[in-house]
């Protein structure tokens, strides 16, 4: 029986500068830890979650009963192994899982924040993390992400690259390309075309949730292959031998985003979707270095594996090769690998052998 | 380990503490022994997907990709070795093949299979068909082979690139061959370096 996931809080109560310039008062990070940070400070890994994830990357999720959402990499035999590593997860900035985000209190109203939350970077993100890590007293990690986690793992290295020895960046891409904004953009304007959003002011408890329903289906699209959906779905009709001849979810496919749409919004807020979406939309690592990736990794220490998947469109393997190239031109000590699969973009959370053991070998190399 | 007999007279031509570039490094059998015995830093360039895995796997800094394509990115002057063994017959472009890794790297280590061996020549000329040997075992139409050369062939490239040979080792099986090269060796082991 795997154990419970921590839910641990730390709270800074110094002002909490956001790249915009924009000031938190004070900031909450909701995390989980696993294993035991050795006597040298030196077996820290970082897992850095995706859009929707959380701090329970391991164990038991304390909320919704079931496994953390990366337990096929953490966990005891796992590449990732708290009986080696000390491994660290927190809550994105802007989150919905006890980090500071839209659904906290801001201390000027008493309210909630909602929008007027200030807009948040993968940077800040970052930067959260770090005093998180300060807080462990840790000097120098691991840090490991897959699609949105790979971004803040890369984005590490950039912004403290004398603390980061080893980055796992897997399914992910240096930049928000206009097709991946384009995506994010439906998804954000369902939601604040959904009445109930009430310009991000909806009641505690409450949810646009027919907007954030819509905004998920959409993603959720993205994360899967065209492959991938005819196997699992085909034109296959949902408990009927015909079609309908109306708009109800006569195909398996409809009634399968419906599902997936629905129970997002009874895990997920939809001003915290608005926030982290945007994020990624403004993440260019090399935007700051006149479009130079390669410069925006001059600096760094770490081993790279940078990991693609063949059926992924939203982070395709050119996104990848573009960063491995950055990172010989660097003279970063770099390993790519392209792995086969037909799930699409969500293959990176899935059953991979192939992905634990390149991740397994490289942190053996590496922590 | 149990190295191939080019790889082991490659393994032996490269000094220690190099930075060393392997490309078509395979599994990384050879990156793993000189970075056992020789303390090289070491990175490798290797098309499959399931040999990178496996070099990874081992600790090694290896990334897929194509030497055709990929080598024109890599910055001037990185690494101190290049090697490349038995995989220039298999580039489209050789020629440039060359040519990057001695920009890329002071030195370039190639080892090719001689299409001048005396069973080759002796085979195409008996049977009339292209040679398939132990070093050359699949046919015409399946080999990735696709640009064989003999050791003749190679030097005169070498000298149409400007490139000084440094050192060469003639192998026929593990042994090393001394004379009639271009009949005997069935492999060779070329050090190159930019002509002056």
């Amino acid at each position: 029986m795997p154990d419970i996931s921590p839910d641990y809080r730390l709270h800074l109560p110094q002002p909490f500068t956001l790249a915009s310039g924009a000031v938190l008062p004070a900031l909450e990070i909701g995390y989980a830890t696993y294993g035991t940070l050795d006597a040298a400070r030196s077996n820290a890994v970082l897992v850095c979650h995706a859009l929707t994830g959380n701090q329970h990357v391991a164990g038991v999720d304390p909320r919704t009963g079931k496994p953390g959402w990366w337990t096929r990499m953490v966990g005891p035999g796992k590449p990732i192994d708290p009986a080696r590593h000390f491994v660290v997860c927190a809550n994105v900035l802007g989150g919905c899982s006890g980090t500071t985000g839209p659904t906290s209190r801001d201390p000027a109203t008493g309210a909630a924040y909602g929008m007027g939350f200030p807009v948040i970077t993968i940077r800040d993100m970052v930067t959260a993390q770090a005093a998180l890590i300060d807080h462990f007293g840790i000097d120098t990690l691991a840090v490991v992400g897959g699609s949105m986690g790979g971004m803040q793992a890369l984005d590490w290295a950039v912004a403290f690259p004398e603390r980061v020895r080893a980055v796992v960046a897997i399914a992910t891409a240096a930049r928000h390309s206009a097709q991946n904004i384009a995506f994010h953009e439906v998804g954000r304007q369902a939601i604040m075309a959904d009445p109930a959003w009430a310009g991000g002011a909806y009641p505690p408890g409450t949810q646009p949730s027919a907007g954030l329903s819509v905004a998920r289906m959409a993603a959720h699209i993205t994360y899967l292959s065209e492959a991938g959906l005819t196997e699992k779905f085909g034109r296959r009709l949902q408990d009927r031998d015909a079609v309908s001849f109306g708009f109800d979810a006569d195909f398996q496919v409809e009634s399968y985003l419906r599902h997936q749409g629905l129970s997002f919004t009874e895990r997920f807020d939809a001003n915290s979707y608005l926030y982290i979406t945007r994020a990624m939309d403004y993440f260019d690592l090399a935007a700051p270095f006149d479009g130079r990736l390669a410069a925006a990794f001059a600096g760094t220490r770490a081993r790279f594996a940078v990991v693609s998947f063949t059926s992924d469109w939203l982070y395709p393997t050119a996104e990848s090769r573009r960063i491995v190239h950055a990172l010989n031109a660097a003279g970063a000590a770099v390993s790519f690998v392209e792995l086969d699969s037909p799930f699409g973009h969500d293959a990176f959370l899935l059953d991979a052998p192939n992905l634990n053991r390149v991740v397994d070998g490289f942190l053996q190399a590496s922590v | 380990m149990i190295l191939r007999s080019d790889l082991k007279v490659i393994a032996d031509l490269v000094p220690a503490g190099a930075r060393v570039l392997d490309i078509g490094c395979g599994d990384g059998a050879l990156l793993a022994e000189l970075r056992a015995t020789k303390g090289v830093d070491g990175r490798g360039i290797e098309l499959s997907g399931a040999n990178v895995a496996a070099a990874v796997a081992r600790g090694l800094a290896v990334v897929q990709g194509d030497a055709d394509a990929d080598l024109a990115d890599y910055p001037g002057g990185g690494f101190d070795v290049a090697i490349l063994s038995d995989t220039l017959q298999a580039m489209r472009d050789p020629a440039a093949v060359l040519a990057n890794m001695v920009r890329i790297a002071r030195q370039a280590i190639v080892s090719f299979p001689n299409f001048g061996h005396w069973r080759v020549r002796l085979a195409l000329l008996a049977t009339g068909r292209m040679p398939v040997t132990a070093a050359l075992p699949a046919p015409w139409h399946a080999t990735p082979n696709i640009h064989l050369c003999t050791i003749a062939d190679f030097a005169d490239l070498a000298a149409g690139l400007g490139l000084t040979i440094e050192a060469a080792v003639y192998l026929c099986g593990a042994r090393e061959v001394r004379f009639a090269l271009n009949w005997r060796a069935d492999q060779a082991v070329f050090v190159l370096t930019r002509g002056t």
